[in-house]
């Protein structure tokens, strides 16, 4: 009887701490389906450029010829990187014509990969890492200042067009934690890059903004003059001398 | 009372014959299970479990191509004999046990991907999903031990995390496979509290109604379009929680098929739209029927609730249908009850018709047939009738002295004489064997969509290869495009053309000549040429006939069967007196204009513009009647409706205008003219037995026709309205004003 009370109330308290942020759920990625607006529909015309349509040939080269649909993950990236960041469905429908398969199939993969961008990004599309370790080095604190200094919401474009932001999953860079991405569409497939900034601050990436906005280049890697690399700051405190050989027999020997 | 429940427990064991379990066990020691040698001599022993048998579920049956291949494995303890290759979900089914399945479809690739059909197998570390996993020798699966059953529990709840409580609201309630599903495995609470998810609904087109919030993504509806309907326009799009069935872009289903969609969704995804809110599932009468919009017969069962048709579906027939039918059989019901003939009528001196009684109204039909000369007597049936009603229309004319009756979409003069001309020699299961095609002025698709599906299904399992003479279409398989017209035929029978050499180096070569054809002028030398490619390129063999002629409407083949040829082939432009039998696509421009027409049908349709006389006949879902298929399968409709108003079955009708014409035909039941029609074509009494055809090609004689270079046209402009059911249809409409528009 008391456990049923007890449980009751606690029921109770959680129903008063339930957060209200769970009125809605948020995915990372954009709509599952397609709406017609004037720069985005099936009528629009797109083709790969002359410079890319010799790299279509080399990636299909790549697959048998009776499995061109395997060239669909490349092929959508090289589109996406020729359209400045993401891809309309008029470009998903030039690869599907490319590697011979029903539109849905590409629409498939495209919806399926979330760095596959079906809406408008900016030239520089800056990615927060928000897994786990990130976000206890603080991923939140870094995307809210990009997103209060850039005055937009999450994967929305400032108004010049030069700037969005998205998040992303785990890119492997948890020992320099936190993390952010640039993909950089400002010179086409050609000029593309896709860098990571370590070990950033809310300072740091809005320095790291106006560095880009300048139009000039910056090293990726950690933005913590102290660290080399995944090193630790200040130079290794372990495994300073040569590592010891395995306690094993000496191979040279047999 | 407690004290004698006790007490007779405590008896209980003693005085029943099985009491021996409720006895102390001892220990006893057994060799066998200290050494294998003598436990596998203790198995050989007794190696029937002392289990009752089982059946296999819904009679399944094991066909061993090659005995070496067969393979033993354990379901629940029971040895089962099957073929290798066979998943462990099939086993399972062989061997009487049910597994519960959302995914696994028998006539669609595997997808496993809804987890429900999990098992234990011994020696594996975690259940498996048994729809994917290959049977392997000696295998000891278990479906009812703890670990399957916590298992299928599991996939339960997570279903039914995201899946909406709107049961009572649903259509598929009552027949739900997740439904039922949950009330074996599903708890009575779930323990996810967060938001449930929601899906935007889709627009698929006038068919399919779609509430994708209760989705469980098994990604039939997915398969089914891109293996059977052969239109790729669904996929999954997303990932995770967000995944959901769709377009993408805004698109319709474009598939004669897309109704099948409804049947194969295990939830209330997908369910019918002009069913919608209309009945319960338990509260209609399944009727098991013919459907008679194609040539197919495709079989049916009509649902329907008190004098109302309420829906179509499909019944399984491996021979014809499967388990599929096309979009126009399942959803021309609503056809039935619009535009129907409720009253004998007569067009009175003002062009207006009146409603008059049968009596008056069979005194005046004889009267005008008896005032005619009996040359000039036609009769026509329509491409909805039945075999018994042409017999009797046949009969009656002939009594009355004339011989000019046939049935329409059959020519001006039809060959009768050799069945093999007529019908589809390879059957539609036949079909499957095949590996060229060559389709000759005929489109499948909009023809007999059934047998269009057999084509995309031979040729997505054995790459067959497809070509088509005709007008420009559009089909949903590789097909080859050769021309337009007999020319191209002429080049491939002399040889001259690439397509010869693919139909003569092929092992089962399949030519299928569309009933279009009958009504050119030069039909007979377009059979001879293609009779000449089928002889060259060794199309009809002792052990394989791929000659094959795929008719247009459900009555063709009977009609032919019972020899409706008119006796000339102008009759229509010296009629005098023409009786319609449900007749509305036939051509009556060049009728004189004081013919005197009777309609006798059930809607009206076309014919009834220019009839006298009305006499009101009830439609395929009111009657018994035989119907012969395009292949030579005679079956049989069965009234589920009662008919509307003062309708009376066709041959009825016919044989009581006999009687006040004077000349009664000498049978008054449906046993009777049956018997009747045994004498003229028995093999439309061999009911769901596929007859073929006793004599070849071969007997036919020379002709010397010339050949007309007219390209062939297209026998079916619409695909959703062919005859006066699909002509009256709301439903239809809609589809032909959505779904045709390009």
């Amino acid at each position: 009887m008391l456990a049923r009370l007890a449980s009751k109330r606690l029921l109770e308290i959680r129903q008063v701490f339930r957060q209200p942020s769970q009125a809605f759920r948020s995915f990372s990625t954009a709509l599952n389906y397609h709406i017609d607006s004037p720069d985005n529909n099936p009528d629009v015309p797109w083709e790969f450029s002359e410079s890319n349509k010799q790299k279509v040939k080399e990636i299909i080269s790549h697959y048998p010829s009776n499995y061109k649909q395997s060239a669909v993950i490349p092929l959508l990236d090289l589109a996406q990187q020729q359209h400045g960041g993401w891809l309309p469905v008029s470009a998903m429908n030039a690869v599907a014509k490319v590697i011979e398969v029903a539109p849905i199939r590409v629409y498939e993969v495209a919806t399926f990969y979330s760095m596959f961008n079906r809406t408008k990004v900016g030239k520089y599309h800056l990615l927060v890492c928000g897994t786990t370790p990130c976000m206890i080095r603080g991923s939140r604190e870094i995307e809210d200042a990009l997103l209060k200094h850039l005055g937009v919401k999450r994967n929305e474009v400032t108004k010049d067009g030069l700037f969005s932001v998205g998040e992303m999953e785990c890119m492997g860079c948890c020992v320099n934690a936190p993390m952010i991405t640039v993909a950089d569409y400002s010179n086409g497939s050609e000029g593309y890059t896709y860098n990571y900034y370590e070990d950033v601050t809310p300072e740091r990436v809005v320095e790291i903004v106006d560095i880009l906005k300048r139009g000039e280049k910056l090293p990726p890697g950690t933005q913590n003059p102290k660290r080399i690399m995944g090193g630790p700051e200040g130079g290794n405190t372990t495994l300073l001398s040569e590592p010891k050989p395995p306690p094993c027999r000496d191979l040279e020997a047999c | 009372m407690g004290l004698g429940l006790l007490a007779s427990r405590a008896i209980r064991p003693f005085n029943s014959s099985s009491g021996s379990r409720f006895l102390l066990r001892t220990i006893v020691s057994k060799p066998e299970l200290q050494s294998p040698e003598s436990s596998a001599a203790a198995a050989d022993a007794s190696p029937e479990p002392d289990l009752p048998p089982r059946t296999p579920v819904g009679g399944a049956r094991v066909h061993f191509t090659n005995p070496e291949d067969a393979i033993e494995v354990f379901v629940d303890g029971y040895p089962v004999k099957i073929p290798k290759g066979m998943t462990v979900l099939q086993a399972c089914e062989v061997a009487g046990v049910d597994i519960p399945r959302f995914c696994y479809h028998s006539r669609l690739s595997i997808a496993g991907n809804c987890r429900m059909c999990l098992v234990e197998v011994e020696k594996s570390p975690k259940p498996v999903a048994s729809c994917a996993m290959p049977a392997l020798p000696g295998m000891k699966i278990k479906t009812d031990t703890p670990v399957a059953k916590k298992a299928r529990e599991g996939v339960m709840e997570f279903l039914l995390m995201n899946h909406p409580l709107d049961c009572p609201i649903c259509d598929q309630g009552g027949e739900c496979d997740l439904q039922d599903q949950s009330m074996a495995f599903g708890s009575d609470r779930g323990r996810f509290t967060e938001m449930k998810r929601s899906v935007v609904d889709k627009n698929l087109g006038p068919l399919v109604k779609t509430v994708m919030t209760r989705c469980i993504q098994c990604t039939r509806c997915v398969r089914f379009a891109s293996e059977v309907a052969g239109v790729q326009d669904l996929g999954i799009l997303g990932r995770g929680s967000g995944e959901e069935i769709g377009t993408y872009v805004e698109k319709l289903m474009t598939s004669e098929l897309s109704g099948n969609v409804i049947d194969i969704c295990p939830v209330g995804a997908l369910t019918s739209k002009p069913f919608a809110f209309k009945a319960r599932n338990w509260e209609l009468k399944g009727t098991e029927t013919i459907d008679v919009t194609d040539a197919v017969g495709s079989n049916i069962r009509i649902d329907s609730r008190g004098p109302e048709v309420m829906r179509i579906l499909p019944r399984l027939n491996e021979d014809i249908n499967e388990e599929w039918i096309s979009d126009k059989t399942r959803f021309c019901y609503d056809g039935l009850k619009r535009q129907r003939l409720n009253d004998p009528m007569i067009r009175g001196a003002d062009g207006r018709f009146k409603v008059v009684s049968w009596r008056d109204a069979l005194a005046i039909v004889a009267e005008v047939a008896h005032q005619v000369k009996p040359e000039v007597i036609v009769g026509i049936a329509g491409k909805l009738s039945d075999a018994e009603s042409m017999m009797a229309l046949k009969d009656f004319l002939n009594r009355m002295g004339s011989n000019n009756v046939w049935c329409e979409g059959t020519g001006t003069q039809p060959n009768a004489d050799l069945r093999s001309g007529y019908i589809m020699n390879t059957s539609i299961s036949g079909l499957e064997k095949a590996d060229v095609f060559l389709l000759v002025g005929t489109q499948p698709r909009v023809e007999a969509a059934m047998v269009n599906a057999r084509i995309n299904k031979t040729v997505r399992a054995n790459n067959a290869k497809v070509g088509y003479i005709g007008p420009v279409t559009d089909f949903n398989y590789d097909c080859q495009h050769l021309g337009t017209g007999p020319n191209t035929l002429m080049e491939i029978a002399e040889g001259h053309h690439p397509f010869f050499s693919a139909i003569s180096n092929a092992k089962n070569p399949v030519i299928i000549v569309g009933a279009g054809v009958f009504e050119r002028e030069d039909k007979d030398a377009i059979f001879s040429v293609v009779e000449t490619i089928a002889k060259k390129g060794n199309v009809v063999r002792p052990d394989w006939n791929g000659l094959n002629v795929l008719l247009l409407n459900a009555a063709q083949a009977a009609a032919l069967d019972l020899g409706l040829v008119p006796e000339s082939s102008n009759s229509i432009e010296s009629a005098k007196f023409v009786y319609l039998m449900g007749a509305d696509d036939v051509n009556l421009d060049k009728l004189p204009d004081d013919a005197f027409i009777v309609y006798q049908g059930h809607h009206g349709d076309r014919g009834v513009y220019r009839a006298n006389v009305i006499l009101p006949a009830s439609a395929f879902s009111e009657k018994e009647g035989t119907y012969e298929n395009t292949e030579g399968c005679a079956q049989q409709t069965l009234p589920a409706v009662p008919t509307v108003g003062d309708a009376r079955d066709d041959w009825k009708t016919i044989r009581a205008l006999s009687e006040v014409a004077g000349v009664r035909l000498p049978y008054d039941t449906l046993g009777g003219i049956r018997s009747r029609m045994r004498t003229v074509a028995p093999n439309l009494l061999q009911v769901d037995e596929r007859e073929p055809a006793t004599f070849g090609h071969s007997l036919k004689p020379e002709v010397a026709q010339k050949l007309n270079p007219a390209p062939f046209k297209s026998a079916v402009e619409n695909f959703y309205m062919t005859d006066a059911i699909t002509r009256a249809s709301k439903i239809m409409a809609q589809c032909s004003a959505s779904l045709l528009k390009k």
